[in-house]
């Protein structure tokens, strides 16, 4: 299938969503399906350095939160609709990252993992002490309460993500099904004979980075409005971090298929528990999950069915 | 138009105090092939790695088709034309074989200017150099499911795939059998004669003497002998070097 027609598909599946969202109205199905559409975004954007290329970022909340930010900064200094807003935000964080990967991409494994946190602690420090965007106090951000076309605003939101789910998702999709797929897998496998066979590793890691960044921030960017108040503390939350490494994980790293299908079952645990629970149960799901299935199923739920299938193809053809 | 296709001149090498390469002067005509042996730790690898881009900040200067690669990344090299393998052999292990041959298609001969592959050119190149060296058989495979002599078989078609001038072969033998040997000489002396020069780097003697026309040998990071094999091997140097006194 090309690009064109995943894209296509992809949109047919995403108005069906909508339809059905539409069809049950129920104000907290728009909610909770925002936040399980904005992990589908921030897992794959993860998946596009850390599954594809092999370089864990750590720092996904910054990135998030870059985006997040750059629209309170925009709200008071020169207030936009909000695809604008997702538009500079990506560019923010995809410069942002970027930078990030030009001066830590000579680190490879854990040591990579920890200069991406640090970057996140030293954004948030940048973030609380810059006064304009609220600094420690926070940001409020007034949610109209409608739009034209669209009416509910909560409705608008979840179509925003909705469009970045199946934006982000064509993405890797193309990314997996072109030269860039295999140059990222080549990186991931062996760098030294990745450049051996000619391909610019530096650059293509780069480009991974830059990807990887933008998608995180566009993410990030209707997020004031949807939680009408931001403050650091909330929009670097670890959640983020954590989530968008273990949706992944769970799900399977190597394939766009994967971070969909983590972010879709541990995004809607997480809601469910939310509510039957509580919230703070949710980053201990995610651990006993995430330990789970590193000792069960290390390549993720995809991997698990990959290689049934496999096993069963082989059963049924007789040697 | 330079006849020397690789021209090597006082190249140097340090590890911190410890000197690796000491001015190896080394020229390669086109066309040729040639050996290069020395006891273990004279240097051998870290030439190679000098001479593809992996090691940098040598001295002295390394001209390819009389152009200084000085600066040059390992990919930017392997685009110029110079291809190796890797004494330890280095498959893409998450893809099949033909994939592994893929790449340097897509990214060393694609990269070229003029040339650009379709999918179809690039598959049927990869199948052709995958029959090339007798993996045909196993092109859906992973490298996981090979054999050792098969993972060096790879390891070539993946160097050749990235249609190189000069082929460095860095110890594709080492741990196979008789024929498997004499497989993998006849493979090189093969891919020789359709015109790409090959620098065979090797520790078991019978496969150096089939294939060089000239042999050099490395003691310590010093270049002791250069030559017609059969004469370099009686050298009183070389015999010290290798059985001592």
């Amino acid at each position: 299938m090309r690009w064109g027609a995943f894209f296509l598909v992809a949109l047919a599946v995403a108005a069906l969503i909508f339809g059905c969202a539409l069809a049950i109205n129920n104000d907290y199905v728009f909610f909770a399906g925002y936040t399980v559409l904005q992990f589908i975004v921030l897992a794959t954007a993860w998946n596009i350095l850390g599954g594809y290329t092999g370089y864990v970022n750590f720092g996904s909340a910054a990135f998030f939160a870059i985006g997040a930010y750059s629209t309170v900064f925009f709200y008071k200094f020169y207030p936009m609709p909000i695809p604008a807003l997702i538009l500079i935000a990506a560019a923010v964080s995809g410069l942002i990252g970027l930078g990030t990967g030009y001066l830590t991409l000579r680190l490879r494994g854990a040591f990579f993992a920890i200069a991406t946190l640090a970057l996140a602690v030293v954004l948030q420090t940048l973030i609380v002490n810059w006064n304009y965007v609220g600094g420690s106090r926070g940001a409020y951000i007034i949610r109209p309460s409608s739009i034209d076309y669209i009416g509910s605003y909560v409705h608008y939101l979840f179509l925003i993500m909705l469009a970045l789910a199946v934006i982000a998702l064509t993405i890797a999709y193309a990314i997996e099904h072109s030269a860039l797929g295999y140059g990222f897998a080549t990186i991931r496998d062996d760098e030294l004979a990745a450049e051996a066979s000619g391909v610019p590793t530096l650059k293509l890691k780069l480009i991974a980075t830059t990807l990887s960044g933008a998608l995180m921030g566009m993410a990030g960017a209707p997020f004031p409005y949807y939680i009408g108040y931001l403050q650091p503390s909330s929009a670097f939350g670890l959640e983020y971090a954590v989530n968008s490494i273990a949706m992944p994980i769970i799900g399977g790293t190597v394939s766009w298929a994967g971070p969909l299908v983590g972010a879709i079952l541990l995004g809607t645990l997480q809601q469910y528990v939310t509510v039957t629970i509580s919230s703070s149960v949710n980053v201990l799901i995610v651990g006993v999950l995430l330990v789970a299935f590193v000792v069960v199923a290390p390549n993720g739920i995809i991997g698990l069915m990959t290689s049934i299938a496999r096993r069963g193809r082989r059963e049924r053809k007789p040697a | 138009m330079n006849a020397n296709l690789l021209e090597v001149e006082r190249l140097g090498k340090r590890f911190g105090g410890f000197v690796a390469l000491d001015g190896i002067d080394l020229t390669v005509a086109a066309g040729e092939r040639v050996g290069l042996i020395g006891p273990n730790g004279s240097g051998k690898s870290t030439l190679v790695n000098c001479l593809c881009g992996t090691l940098g900040n040598y001295s002295g200067a390394v001209r390819f088709e009389g152009r200084d690669v000085a600066g040059l990344t390992a990919h930017q090299r392997t685009r110029l034309g110079m291809a190796r393998s890797f004494q330890l052999p280095r498959p893409f292990p998450s893809m099949t074989v033909t994939d592994n041959v893929r790449v340097p298609l897509l990214y060393t001969v694609n990269a070229r200017r003029g040339a650009r592959l379709t999918g179809e050119e690039v598959a049927a190149r990869a199948a052709e150099l995958l029959t090339l060296v007798g993996l045909a058989d196993k092109a859906g495979q992973f490298p996981r499911d090979l054999t050792q002599v098969e993972m060096r078989k790879l390891e070539l078609a993946r160097a050749m795939a990235a249609e190189p001038k000069l082929l460095i072969a860095d110890e594709a033998m080492a741990g196979l059998s008789h024929s498997e040997v004499e497989d993998i000489v006849a493979l090189l002396i093969r891919l020789n004669e359709g015109g790409i020069t090959v620098i065979l780097i090797e520790h078991i003697m019978r496969a150096v003497m089939t294939f060089s026309q000239r042999l050099v040998v490395l003691v310590s990071g010093k270049k002791i002998a250069d030559g017609n094999p059969n004469e370099v091997i009686r050298d009183k140097e070389v015999e010290r070097a290798y059985l001592g006194q």
